[in-house]
């Protein structure tokens, strides 16, 4: 057996196809013969207990690794990369505009967020932030506040049913679906939408929606009060939950949590108020925070939460309305992207108006069209780093171009992975059964995590 | 037709004229065997990232470098030696540390109560292969939710020797930001206290990040044409 070389072996042997091309490894000799006779010898009894990575309440592909003695976990760890595909090294081979339809599977729950944290990362290196129509950045502020009810509905209702509370899982997805078809209803696509471009959005909003999504909000504002009936004062839901995944302000910032998670200690840190982007400043709405810093405050401020999207939403409502007609995306030619979509008998696809304009009219249109789909367009060296508030908290993009077509680096600073690594502050010394809670109380996203 | 010509490196104001030079390259298209039949086989660009910027830097950064020299000179550290430039592209401040300052100039920044960048939003890693000495850039971004302002921390490492402290000590956040950047691009954080990989398997060779690790991928046919896997296709940059 040989000893894994970290430095200078990994090199030569990189793209080497072959399985027994290189070193191989096998879990046997070295000094595992030593670590197991220790064990061996130990009078303490230790047990190790693996739960997933297929487990129903790992949310995902998340191996959790307990050590556990009786009924208490003294220790917790956490396997995550089951998920990993590569989605960064992927969008460095892609053109700019080709990135949001990667990093859109990123958080699959969170569709909307990764695009317009990436698509804000791209404007602001073009330096095109300023140019964004109002409407544009009002679908944006929409979306995201749709998608903000859908993805706390999930944390919601996967995190009921983890406790037994399978009203709420049924609750949550029925109330979920709803939001989904509103996405399916718009970009035509339930998730992996790639609906927000670089300079706005890929299209505008088709007839009909401001009355659908009037409805939504008038449906879930008659339905979101069950959930507090169900849970708020439930005393078995309190009793799983309360003092349960404890993690105070100090923990929170030293592990780098946010979102609820850091709300849930009381701090008021929101992205929306502190560094408003697509016109937050102008909506009103408040941040909620509660003083627990437990399982039971993450829950009671995701619900408070989704009342205040909706709020955001209605504002939205008005401007849409008031922006009719108005364009929803940058004018600079050379950067909004030329095709429209447009609904077919088979579902959404090029809009034939622009195909014959393209085809038929105008040669100038058609190179155009051709340079900037197959070229794409040039992003002026430097690097970038633009945030939004996701519902699981800060969504980071990192982003470095070489002033080309394609970016030199995208990296992903999602919530998921860095609030996951609480885990063990959470779970150590506390019971079995509350690892379960704990987890589902950081709303962890296992595409977001491994990207 | 202003699409042709290749992206020249923004000289405004902000700027310094020199800028970080990361590659040299040649021709267009990313075209690099077979005859020149594109008549731009010629052409020789110099890739440049933004360069050190002037004081003064505008907004609060000006700020941030003086009370972070001012603290750094009460440790009878000297600035000069412990910061190696400033940044500022797109109103965001850049500072770059020599790696072995980048533990005390961070603890400062989280300590001091006029910096107080009390929250660090992890670690990215960057491989500009040509940019010699300075092959491996590690990028932490850090934010003060006390004054509401962000700025970044960049540390370089060569590919001969790819250590850089770990900044773990200061922000335990770096500990999976750390471990990642180690699993994709093989930099190793001096004093981190588990640095295995993360989310590769733990047998795997290489480090998938870096730019000299091939993307992979097999060519298809689509409509009787075969599509070449994407890091065989023209590139323009």
């Amino acid at each position: 057996m040989t000893v894994i070389d970290e430095t200078g072996e990994a090199q030569e042997a990189q793209g080497s196809p072959g399985a027994q091309d290189g070193r191989v490894f096998t879990v046997a000799g070295g000094d595992w013969d030593d670590i197991l006779a220790d064990l061996a010898e130990s009078p303490e009894e230790r047990i190790v207990v693996n739960m997933g990575p297929q487990h129903p309440s790992t949310h995902g592909v998340l191996r959790v690794i307990l050590e556990i003695d009786g009924e208490t976990v003294t220790e917790a760890r956490c396997g995550i990369g089951y998920l990993h595909t590569g989605i960064e090294k992927n969008t460095e081979y892609r053109s700019w505009v080709q990135g949001t339809t990667f990093v859109t599977r990123m958080d699959y729950l969170t569709p909307l967020f990764n695009e317009t944290a990436y698509c804000l990362a791209v404007e602001k290196a073009l330096g095109i932030e300023d140019q964004i129509p109002e409407r544009a950045n009002v679908i944006r502020v929409l979306m995201m506040e749709l998608n903000r009810i859908s993805s706390h509905l999930v944390c919601l209702a996967t995190g009921g049913m983890e406790m037994g509370a399978l009203t709420m899982m049924t609750a949550g997805f029925r109330e979920r679906e709803e939001t989904l078809d509103l996405f399916e209803f718009i970009t035509g696509l339930r998730m992996n939408h790639a609906y927000v471009r670089p300079g706005g959005v890929a299209q505008d909003l088709p007839p009909g929606a401001v009355d659908k999504i009037g409805s939504y909000v008038k449906l879930m504002r008659k339905r979101f009060p069950d959930y507090a009936k169900l849970c708020n004062e439930n005393p078995v839901f309190r009793g799983r939950t309360e003092g349960v995944g404890y993690l105070d302000l100090a923990g929170c910032l030293a592990l780098g949590l946010t979102g609820p998670v850091l709300r849930s200690a009381g701090l008021p840190h929101d992205l929306r108020k502190s560094e408003p982007y697509c016109g937050y400043e102008t909506y009103d709405f408040e941040v909620c925070t509660w003083d627990t810093a437990d399982s039971y405050g993450r829950y009671r401020i995701r619900l408070a939460e989704m009342y205040e999207s909706l709020k955001i939403v209605e504002q939205c409502l008005d401007r849409i309305q008031r922006t009719q007609g108005q364009p929803v995306m940058v004018e600079d030619k050379k950067i909004a992207w030329p095709a429209q979509l447009a609904l077919g008998s088979d579902g959404m696809g090029n809009s034939l108006d622009h195909i014959r304009h393209i085809m038929g009219d105008s040669m100038e249109a058609l190179i155009h069209h051709f340079k900037l789909v197959t070229e794409g367009f040039h992003v002026p060296p430097g690097q970038i780093y633009a945030a939004v508030e996701s519902p699981k908290g800060e969504l980071g993009v990192h982003i470095v171009s070489d002033g080309g077509t394609r970016p030199y680096r995208v990296h992903f600073r999602d919530p998921s992975f860095t609030n996951l690594q609480a885990t063990a502050a959470m779970c150590e010394g506390g019971q079995l059964a509350d690892v379960i809670v704990a987890i589902a109380s950081i709303d962890p996203v296992m595409g977001g995590v491994d990207r | 037709m202003t699409e042709n010509v290749p992206a020249v490196p923004e000289q405004g104001p902000e700027h310094g004229a020199e800028g970080e030079l990361i590659a040299v390259r040649k021709g267009m298209f990313g075209a690099r065997n077979g005859g020149d039949t594109s008549g731009y086989g010629g052409l020789v660009r110099r890739i440049e990232l933004p360069g050190a910027s002037q004081r003064p830097f505008g907004g609060y950064f000006d700020v941030i470098a003086d009370e972070l020299e001012g603290a750094l000179e009460e440790q009878s550290l000297p600035p000069a030696e412990a910061i190696s430039g400033y940044v500022v592209h797109r109103g965001q401040l850049t500072i770059h540390v020599p790696r072995e300052h980048v533990v005390r100039v961070a603890r400062t920044l989280r300590d001091d109560p006029a910096l107080r960048f009390e929250l660090c939003l992890g670690v990215t890693g960057i491989h500009f292969p040509e940019e010699a000495g300075r092959e491996l850039h590690s990028v932490v971004p850090l934010l003060s939710i006390t004054h509401n302002r962000r700025i970044r921390l960049e540390t370089t490492a060569p590919d001969a020797d790819p250590h850089i402290p770990s900044l773990y000590e200061v922000y335990p956040t770096v500990d999976w930001h750390e471990r990642e950047s180690y699993d994709m691009f093989g930099i190793i954080y001096d004093g981190h206290p588990g640095l295995t990989r993360i989310l590769m398997p733990d047998d795997w060779l290489g480090h998938p990040q870096r730019k000299d690790y091939p993307l992979g991928g097999i060519p298809v046919e689509f409509k009787g044409a075969q599509i070449p896997a994407p890091d065989q296709r023209r590139a323009y940059s």
